[in-house]
C-alpha cells in the first residue's frame, strides 16, 4: 500500500478523474472530500460489507417460511 | 421462456418481465438479471428470482406496508444510472432477512431495491446519509410471538 502524509487542504490526486481532499483532522478522526466520476461508487467500507454480509444472510433459504404460508392457506 | 426458480420450480416468464441491475447486488457480482415473483396471495412478499442461477432468490417486500414513514433521497448519480425520469416509475422493494419464528424478521431499509418499472432497470441502492439500518424488525411492537 502506498503511504503519503497530507496536511489539511492538500489533495491526493488518483489517475485523470479522481481527487481526494483531506478537509480537517482532528484527533484520530479525518474528513476527507472526494471528487470522482458518477460511475464511481463511494462507500464507507464497513457500510458496504454489512450490505454485503445482510444480502448472503437474506439469501438463505426460506422454506419454513413458504410453509408457513402454506399452513396459513390449509387454515383459511 | 422457462427458468427453474427456488420457491416457484420450473416457471414461464417473459422477457419484458426481467429486471436487469445496472449495479450487481453487494456480494452477487455474477447476478444482475431477476424477476419479481409474488411468495403470498395478499400480495405483501415476493422473490426477488435471479434468472442465471436459480439459488438465488431473496424475499422482498414493500416497506412502505410496514414502514409508512420510511423516506430518502435518491441522489443524482442513481436517478442517471436508472435513467429515470418521473417519480412515476419508481418502484422500492426492501429486501426481508427471514427469521424463524417469522416476527423476528428484519427489513433491510439502509439498502432499498429501486427499480425504474419502465425500462425494468434496477439496483440495491446503499444510503449513505441515513439513520436507517440493516435490521429494522418487521414487527416492532410485537412482543411476544404469537404461536400458530
Amino acid at each position: 500500500m502506498l503511504v503519503l502524509t497530507r496536511k489539511n487542504g492538500e489533495v491526493i490526486k488518483i489517475g485523470e478523474d479522481i481527487e481526494i481532499t483531506v478537509i480537517a483532522s482532528k484527533g484520530d478522526q479525518v474528513k476527507i472530500g472526494i471528487s470522482a466520476p458518477k460511475d464511481i461508487e463511494i462507500f464507507r467500507k464497513e457500510v458496504y460489507e454489512q450490505i454485503m454480509q445482510e444480502n448472503r444472510t437474506a439469501s438463505a433459504d426460506i422454506s419454513t417460511f413458504l410453509n408457513l404460508f402454506k399452513k396459513n392457506e390449509k387454515k383459511s | 421462456m422457462k427458468i427453474n426458480t427456488k420457491y416457484h420450480g420450473e416457471k414461464e416468464i417473459e422477457e419484458k418481465e426481467v429486471l436487469t441491475f445496472v449495479r450487481p447486488i453487494p456480494g452477487f457480482p455474477d447476478e444482475d438479471k431477476f424477476i419479481v415473483l409474488p411468495l403470498d396471495e395478499e400480495g405483501s412478499f415476493f422473490a426477488l428470482q435471479s434468472i442465471q442461477n436459480e439459488q438465488l432468490a431473496f424475499v422482498i417486500s414493500n416497506p412502505f406496508l410496514f414502514f409508512p414513514d420510511y423516506d430518502f433521497t435518491l441522489e443524482n448519480t442513481v436517478i442517471d444510472q436508472l435513467e429515470l425520469a418521473s417519480e412515476k416509475d419508481v418502484l422500492v422493494f426492501t429486501i426481508l432477512t427471514v427469521q424463524e419464528p417469522f416476527e423476528k424478521t428484519t427489513a433491510n431499509l439502509q439498502a432499498p431495491i429501486i427499480i425504474n418499472q419502465k425500462k425494468n432497470l434496477a439496483k440495491q441502492v446503499i444510503l449513505n446519509q441515513t439513520n436507517y439500518i440493516t435490521k429494522h424488525l418487521l414487527f416492532p411492537n410485537k412482543k411476544t410471538a404469537v404461536k400458530g
